[in-house]
């Protein structure tokens, strides 16, 4: 296994009597894109924090790339970028004003900041409005300032709380695809969200989060696999009929269930990627294939059936 | 506080304090207060230059005359200051955290590997260093105007007893500065630091007094009318007025700047022995005046900015 790059236990927040981590254990290892994935409240923005040690957790540990965050904040803060919610910027300042000072507080010598700086601000693609005011900037500008400024540390971790909020789809889809370059530069990540759709394509694991806990863990098909029972869906397209076509489908193994969705539109759910074994049996069953595809299992569908169950912990 | 911290708690300070000078020194804010100090200096010291020349003529400190002359219906210039500083002082670090807050730029500079007392601290320093470009450039402009209508140039007593007199106008806007900044961590919305500032500085100036005439018979009541009684009384008043910033900068200011002056509060007859009526004190002995003023100034900067420190440390960065 890759190293481990996040790693808690038992990690525990209290406030009052609201627990708002409960007893967290997390593993996130190199090269990763984990998910920090819950509803409101859900204790996503609180874990961050304490990997931060921005607060400071009421029992367990954390370990942040070897480091405890509690006792060696500088450590951890020189190597981990954070991208917090709703990032603010000081808005009479440039782009790179702002980030001229973030360069200071990391201590980096002056030609090196500028050249990182430059190097940054050209990844996200607003090196040409690195000299006007932040007060301008759009919320999507910002959010990419947000990542250019963590980039210019060269960290070995980048922690993304919501990053997509307040962005339009297309705003988000561009950030979430600058996310899975950095990913593919050896960079763990890990991000918060609530909105589960819009990150299931870049993560390679999530966390399902709620009320403190961690309720489900996995990579997205795996968990489809444990909560929906299927982590497959073909949607075909034939022309033929229906009973034979429904009935051939139904005899591949692996196949757990098959719905006529409209006239022509058969949608089968399986364990696996039967794709070409549908394919083969509905040309056998003497129907006339238009299209096909596979669908990925959603992870609100997963999230609602999860609890819809009643929460089955594992 | 933790048992054992990496690193140093003043990592990335000057970052801090050079981000923060130059927001300073650009801000429409101090720039509007610059032109009333400078318009202050330059109203009070030409109308001080022709109550001099109507009135006093010749005077061993001539020069100080300048900050403390004062000609109806204009103060003198140190009666403007006593003013001033304290305004430009609030002005410089009412909105000092909770502005940070506000413009959700908090998380994103703890985050990086600095602690929080190197961003208070900053603060602090890059409001102090703010100010004390502000009150150089106001001596400066005192003594050029000074010698360009006085004629003569100041002796180098004189010139000493500015410089110290404008030191301690700094350490009188530090406490200034350091309770805004607490205000500025208490408070989230940086009007109500302002305010509160505002509302402790107007207690001082303007009720203070009373309150303190008010208070002392009450600890030191005269109940057989002897002497005794009544100085004790007026000692009380004066121990407990002193516990105005204001009241310790006028002190300060009644002794550096005009040496005659023997002896703060009431003049006692061992005081006057072997004194000439009249004859100025020299510096050395102005200064053991002032001494403990000067040291009460700075200690309560120091608890000010200790109060805010222990404040902010415990606050929770979730915006
Ligand atoms: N300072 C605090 N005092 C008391 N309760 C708090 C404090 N901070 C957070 N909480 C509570 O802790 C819980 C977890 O909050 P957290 O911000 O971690 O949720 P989140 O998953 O990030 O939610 P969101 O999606 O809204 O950002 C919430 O119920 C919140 O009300
Ligand atoms: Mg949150």
């Amino acid at each position: 296994m890759a190293e481990l790059v996040i790693e808690t236990k038992d990690l525990t927040k209290r406030y009052g009597d609201l627990t708002a981590v409960d007893n967290l254990n997390l593993k996130v290892y190199e090269g990763e894109v984990f998910g920090l994935l819950g509803p409101n409240g859900s204790g996503k923005t609180t874990t961050i924090l304490m990997l931060l040690g921005l607060t400071e957790p009421t029992s367990g540990s954390v370990r942040v790339l070897g480091f405890d965050p509690a006792r060696q904040p500088l450590s951890v803060k020189s190597r981990v970028g954070y991208l917090p919610e709703l990032v603010g910027f000081y808005d009479d300042l440039t782009a790179r004003e702002n980030m001229i000072y973030i360069a200071k507080l990391n201590g980096l010598p002056r030609r090196e900041a500028y050249q990182r700086i430059e190097q940054a601000l050209e990844q996200v693609g607003l090196e040409e409005v690195a000299d006007k005011p932040v007060a301008t900037f759009s919320r999507g500008m910002r959010q990419r300032l947000g990542l250019a400024e963590i980039l210019i540390k060269e960290p070995k971790l980048i922690i993304l709380d919501e990053p997509t909020q307040g962005l339009d789809p297309e705003g988000a889809r561009e950030f979430l695809e600058l996310i899975r370059k950095l990913k593919g530069q050896g960079i763990t990540i890990l991000l918060s969200s609530h909105i589960l759709s819009q990150v299931q394509r870049i993560c390679d694991r999530v966390g399902l989060f709620y009320r403190g806990k961690k309720v489900l863990e996995g990579s997205v098909s795996e968990l489809a696999r444990e909560v929906l029972g299927s982590a497959y869906r073909i949607r075909l397209e034939v022309q033929g009929v229906p009973e034979a076509l429904i009935k051939a489908l139904k005899g591949i193994p692996g196949v757990q269930d098959v719905t006529q969705q409209a006239p022509d539109i058969y949608e089968v759910q399986a364990k696996e990627d039967l794709r070409a074994e549908a394919v083969r049996a509905v040309v056998e069953a003497g129907g006339k294939l238009k299209g096909i595809m596979v669908e990925e299992p959603s992870l609100d569908e997963i999230y609602a059936r999860y609890f819809e169950k009643g929460g089955m912990v594992k | 506080m933790r048992p054992s911290r990496e690193g140093s708690p003043w990592t990335g300070l000057w970052a801090v304090v050079t981000k923060e000078m130059a927001d300073h020194l650009t801000s429409a804010r101090m720039q509007i207060l610059e032109v009333l100090i400078a318009l202050t200096a330059l109203g009070t010291v030409y109308a001080a230059v022709q109550e001099i020349r109507a009135v006093i003529g010749h005077d061993p400190f001539l020069f100080l005359k300048l900050f403390t002359v004062n000609k109806d219906p204009l103060p003198a210039f140190v009666g403007l200051m006593g003013f001033l500083v304290p305004l430009v002082a609030i002005a410089l670090a009412f909105d000092a955290v909770n502005g940070e807050f506000n413009r959700r730029t908090i998380s994103r500079v703890l985050a990086q590997p600095i602690y929080r007392d190197a961003l208070l601290f900053g603060k602090f320093l890059a409001g102090f260093f703010t100010l004390a470009i502000v009150l150089v450039t106001i001596w400066l402009l005192v003594m050029g105007l000074g010698l360009i209508f006085l004629g003569v140039p100041p002796r180098g007593e004189e010139v000493l007893r500015g410089l110290i007199y404008l030191g301690a106008c700094l350490f009188y806007g530090g406490i200034w500065l350091a309770l805004a900044l607490l205000f500025s961590v208490v408070f989230r919305q940086p009007a109500t630091a302002a305010l509160a500032s505002m509302a402790v500085w107007l207690f001082f100036t303007a009720f203070w007094g009373m309150i303190a005439d008010v208070l002392a018979p009450v600890l030191r009541p005269v109940r057989f009318g002897l002497p005794e009684e009544f100085l004790a009384q007026i000692q009380a008043a004066l121990a407990l007025s002193r516990f105005s910033p204001n009241i310790l900068y006028g002190e300060i200011t009644l002794a550096l700047l005009r040496p005659e002056v023997r002896a703060l509060g009431p003049l006692l007859t061992f005081q006057l022995q072997g004194a000439i009526l009249g004859s100025p004190l020299p510096l050395s002995q102005s200064l053991l005046l002032i001494w403990p003023h000067l040291t009460g100034l700075v200690a309560s900067t120091i608890l000010l900015f200790a109060l805010s420190y222990i404040l902010f440390q415990r606050q929770e960065i979730r915006t």
